[in-house]
């Protein structure tokens, strides 16, 4: 992962109601008091935030949170009241209709809760919908349409309609239309919400595959810690419209910073977000065969547990860097609420 | 025993109050030597039919702006329209003629009536199957067969060019409207306004701006026609999923782009509703619009109605209803079709325009060997049927056999129920409703209301319109107690009991499918002219929104409430009167509202059979062409309408607010 941000956001507002302006121009940072006061809603509040490129950035919130009003500032679907968005160091608030048009055509790609697809369309000439509107001519459209709807797994349904299609396939849709036109940066707003538990987790597989190919800058929001946990490099927690905490899965369950955050982790089983890397002692007093640093305690437990003393853990490069005992795996896995 | 809280008791109080002025008024009148509490005395009024057509004069003969004036901007219009229309009528009834009068040459006949069914079951089949092919299809043999092929096709060609042109100018204002936030603001009152007007009302300007003629019909038509697709238009676009926009944009669309190619197409299906509609107001429109010049069957009702020829009427109405009928299904079913996009066929362009192909070689043949033959091109006469004789036999019947009981049940309507209403409105002080309306309208939507409620009923009074507003009042009001009486009942019955639903259902559609003039037709032939009659037209005709309402508010009752009532152990008459009933009053209110509104719009055409309120005073102007008289008479229509709307709008909405459903 590459530390170089792709997408920022600095200091974004958006507040709803008729004073919105003038309240910011007043108190540059105003209180929750002040916000009541003026009779307005903060939808996003003094929202910073920088997402690296190639990353995953999940954005977690309840419904109400703000969070897909911020993913809209983000995208400039909204208009924020204050603050700047930075993409490859642009900012996007101070970008002409046209360029903004022209990077929403080459360099963004959306995905939707409820697939948006447009009903009067074929699959194909939904997923081909964006490149049309920029002008390719419709054969070359065609051919690169037929690749993303074979990628997403849906060869042979070309010719059928959204209606015709169950969820998990309309998403499916949804997805391969996002891509098509090979956006760098890929948002997803809830894209799995709306679909059975079971079609999800398959979803999110699928997710998870596509990206280990095409290696995207995503900002995915969702609702559901569990889905947050299992996709995410790094989560940000929304509440009432601010962002509370920005922090990878495993720094989320070690080291909430409220006892909301820790209200959402308590449920997580803790062996399959937390690493070996995080549990290990430093040092080389371990033996046998060493585990990897990044491998998570779900995967190498039994092992761990089986080996009579502590085991060797390596990073990437193959350097032994600590050891790992069954004492601390039975912790992780008999959890005592709040430790590790 | 009841208990009536101390407003309850207040308002019973007045309105007790006011019927007893309403019956002793004028003799309280007498008594006090004060007669102008019932009669606005006419040294008051001010002459406002006066001042308009005083302008509307400066308008036609003097408004100018530099060199243009405002009879070249209307020239210019009825020429933009005229070009089209005349095209279509040639091809569909006249024929393509070059020179004129004596020495006019057809170049080119009209279309063979055999080509047009021809084309018009290829279009069924198309839109949907041979189920709807055989329906159109004998819809127009009907038409050929009876003898109305000439004029049903005038009347097609007019309709063939206000729908494109109602839809069309609809759908670009709706989506001018829909871009712009301060649009919809600006348009809706306007909208409002001119779908409470009376349709009377702007003809008689209509008239003075583009002449008798077809023109002037297609202007009054279009205008009618078109109101509800701008807010058709309206809604459909606001209603496409904000997500379906963000994608659109997200993507990348140019503004103009995420319009036509993302919102319009998402919209279509509602879209299309509006065409629909377009279309079954401009059948609508077909008999009045022939008051001012349309030709084809309008006017052939119309001059059948004029002299009472029950036969020769009733043959062209039902003519209409059958055009009405054909035109009706094959839009909905092509509207369907527009929504399931079906794979293109391939081949050649014979092999894939299979049925074009075939209309267009019978065009060909029958005009070639035409000459020859003219069965080809023109019906028989010979073999025309015409039941016209039947029906003037069976009102004879009727009116020799029955006339005792119809008599007695228009007597007895007459003098229980239409005359003691007439009177009590009539003797009702002027100063008395006009604070009684102000006192209503705080009551139930507050001081704003109160204004609108005293202003525009003083409006009515100043304009002298006083007596024929209560007439018209009492004629409008009389037709929504029977129809809510008769309605009400039949929806709840359509939505407790499936049987009767579907039986109901078809009978509001066909009611909805006449046109308004039809109702006349059979009531006149039994009960002759008279305010009976037009109760009764005034009743068929706008029933059909408090059996709709009725129905959909007692079905959408969440079941959840049901069930719970069933849990307690209510019977099924408990139900009704406890839960059903209370939840589905707002939307049966709403169905009231709407019954008012049609009945309001109705008022005018029973003018034919001699009322004596606000439609007959348009009426008369309409033949004087007087359109000060005409405004100001529509105009006051048009607020009883508004009103009326407003106040019962107001009233839903304080129950929805009752009932949590809206806040």
């Amino acid at each position: 992962m590459t530390l170089s941000p792709k997408l920022s956001c600095r200091n974004v507002w958006k507040i709803y109601g008729p004073n919105a302006q003038t309240l910011l121009q007043t108190y540059p940072d105003p209180s929750d008091q002040d916000i009541a006061d003026a009779g307005v809603v903060g939808a996003v509040r003094s929202a910073n935030l920088d997402i690296a490129e190639g990353e995953i950035f999940v954005i977690m919130g309840l419904s109400g949170s703000g969070k897909s009003t911020l993913v809209r500032c983000l995208s400039r679907l909204i208009e924020p009241t204050k603050g700047e968005v930075l993409f490859d160091g642009v900012d996007l608030l101070r970008a002409s209709e046209p360029e903004l048009i022209d990077i929403r055509r080459h360099k963004m790609g959306m995905v939707f809760q409820h697939f948006a697809l447009l009903p009067h369309l074929s699959v194909l000439q939904n997923v081909s919908f964006p490149l049309i509107i920029q002008g390719v001519s419709k054969a070359q459209a065609d051919i690169k349409a037929r690749e993303v709807v074979e990628l997403v797994g849906l060869k042979g349904r070309e010719d059928n309609f959204p209606r015709e299609l169950s969820g998990g396939q309309q998403q499916r849709v949804g997805i391969a239309r996002s891509l098509v036109s090979e956006p760098d940066l890929w948002f997803l707003d809830e894209p799995f919400s709306a679909l059975d538990p079971l079609i999800r987790r398959e979803m999110q597989d699928e997710f998870l595959r596509l990206q280990a190919r095409l290696h995207k800058t995503i900002v995915f929001i969702t609702h559901d810690f569990d889905e947050a946990v299992r996709l995410a490099d790094r989560i940000a927690i929304m509440k009432d419209g601010k962002i509370i905490q920005v922090a990878t899965p495993e720094e989320l369950l070690m080291n909430p910073v409220s006892e909301y955050v820790a209200e959402f982790t308590r449920h997580i089983p803790r062996s399959k977000v937390l690493t070996v890397g995080g549990l290990m002692t430093p040092g080389t007093n371990g033996a046998g065969e060493p585990i990897a640093q990044s491998a998570k305690i779900s995967d190498v437990a039994e092992q761990i547990i089986a080996a009579e003393g502590p085991i060797s853990v390596a990073n990437e490069s193959g350097q032994i860097v600590g050891s790992i005992d069954r004492v601390a795996v039975a912790q992780v896995l008999f959890a005592r609420q709040g430790g590790a | 025993m009841f208990h009536l809280s101390r407003s309850a008791l207040i308002t019973w109080g007045l309105v007790v109050l006011t019927i007893i002025l309403g019956v002793y008024g004028r003799d309280l009148a007498k008594e006090l030597d004060a007669r102008w509490l019932v009669k606005f005395p006419s040294t008051w009024v001010i002459p406002f039919k006066t001042y308009i057509s005083d302008g509307m004069r400066w308008l036609i003969e003097e408004a100018a702006i530099g060199p243009l004036s405002f009879t070249d901007v209307t020239r210019a219009i009825a020429w933009l329209i005229e070009q089209p229309y005349q095209f279509v009528l040639s091809l569909l009834a006249s024929g393509f003629v070059s020179g004129r009068g004596a020495d006019a040459q057809l170049l080119l006949p009209a279309v063979s009536w055999i080509v047009v069914i021809a084309g018009i079951v290829a279009l069924g089949h198309y839109c949907r199957d041979w189920g709807l092919a055989v329906l159109v299809g004998a819809c127009f043999v009907y038409l050929a067969i009876f003898g109305q092929w000439e004029s049903a096709m005038i009347t097609l060609a007019s309709v063939l060019i206000a729908v494109p042109i109602g839809a069309g100018g609809g759908l670009l204002v709706g989506i001018w409207a829909y871009r712009r936030p301060w649009g919809e603001k600006l348009i809706s009152p306007v909208l409002d306004l001119m779908q409470t007007i009376p349709i009377f009302a702007y003809l008689v300007p209509i008239l003075f701006m583009f002449g008798f003629g077809p023109i002037s019909a297609l202007v009054a038509t279009i205008i009618y026609a078109t109101p509800p697709m701008v807010r058709i238009t309206i809604l459909a676009l606001k209603a496409v999923d904000p997500e379906i926009v963000d994608f659109g944009r997200m993507a990348g669309s140019t503004n103009r782009q995420l319009m036509w190619r993302v919102l319009v197409p998402s919209a279509s299906r509602s879209l299309m509703v509006g065409v629909n509609q377009v279309i079954m107001l401009t059948l609508n429109m077909v008999i009045i619009a022939s008051m001012i010049g349309a030709g084809g069957l309008g006017f052939d009702v119309l001059a059948a109605l004029r002299r009472l020829d029950i036969g020769a009427g009733f043959e062209a109405g039902i003519a209409i209803v059958v055009l009405a009928i054909a035109v009706d299904r094959l839009s909905q079913a092509f509207a369907e079709r527009m929504g399931q996009v079906k794979k293109p066929a391939t081949g050649t362009w014979v092999a894939r325009h299979r049925r074009t192909a075939l209309v267009l070689v019978l065009l060909v043949v029958t005009w070639g060997l035409g000459r020859f033959s003219p069965l080809l091109l023109e019906y028989p006469e010979s073999q025309t049927i015409t039941t016209g004789a039947f029906w003037d036999d069976l009102v004879k019947y009727l009116n020799i056999n029955y006339f005792d009981t119809l008599e007695a049940i228009k007597v007895f309507f007459l003098h229980y129920f239409l005359l003691p209403i007439k009177r009590t409105l009539l003797g009702i002080p002027w100063p008395w409703a006009i604070s009684m309306l102000t006192l209503l309208g705080w009551r139930v939507g507050g001081p704003r209301l109160a204004l609108l409620c005293g202003g525009l009923s003083g409006l009515i009074a100043i304009t002298g319109l006083w007596p024929k507003a209560m007439i018209t009042v009492y004629l409008c009001g009389a037709s929504v107690i029977l129809a809510t009486v008769i309605g009400v009942p039949l929806g709840i019955l359509a939505a407790l009991n499936k049987r009767a639903g579907v039986v109901i259902n078809v009978l509001i559609d066909t009611l909805q499918t006449l046109p308004s003039f039809v109702y006349l037709i059979p009531v006149v032939m039994l009960f002759r002219v008279g305010d009976f009659t037009a109760m009764i037209a005034i009743v068929l005709y706008a029933l059909a929104p408090a059996v709709r309402y009725a129905a959909h508010g007692i079905r959408s009752v969440s079941t959840e409430l049901i069930e719970a009532g069933q849990v307690v152990g209510c019977t099924r008459r408990q139900l009704l009167r406890h839960i059903r009933l209370p939840m589905a009053l707002p939307e049966i209110l709403l169905g009231i509202n709407q019954t008012i509104m049609l009945a309001l719009s109705m008022l005018v055409i029973t003018a034919l059979v001699g009322t004596r309120d606000l439609g007959q005073e348009v009426y008369i102007a309409l033949t004087k062409a007087d359109i000060g008289r005409g405004l100001v008479a529509g105009l006051a229509i048009a607020f009883i309408a508004i009103i009326a709307d407003r106040l019962i709008n107001a009233g839903a909405r304080q129950a929805r607010i009752r009932f949590g459903l809206e806040n």
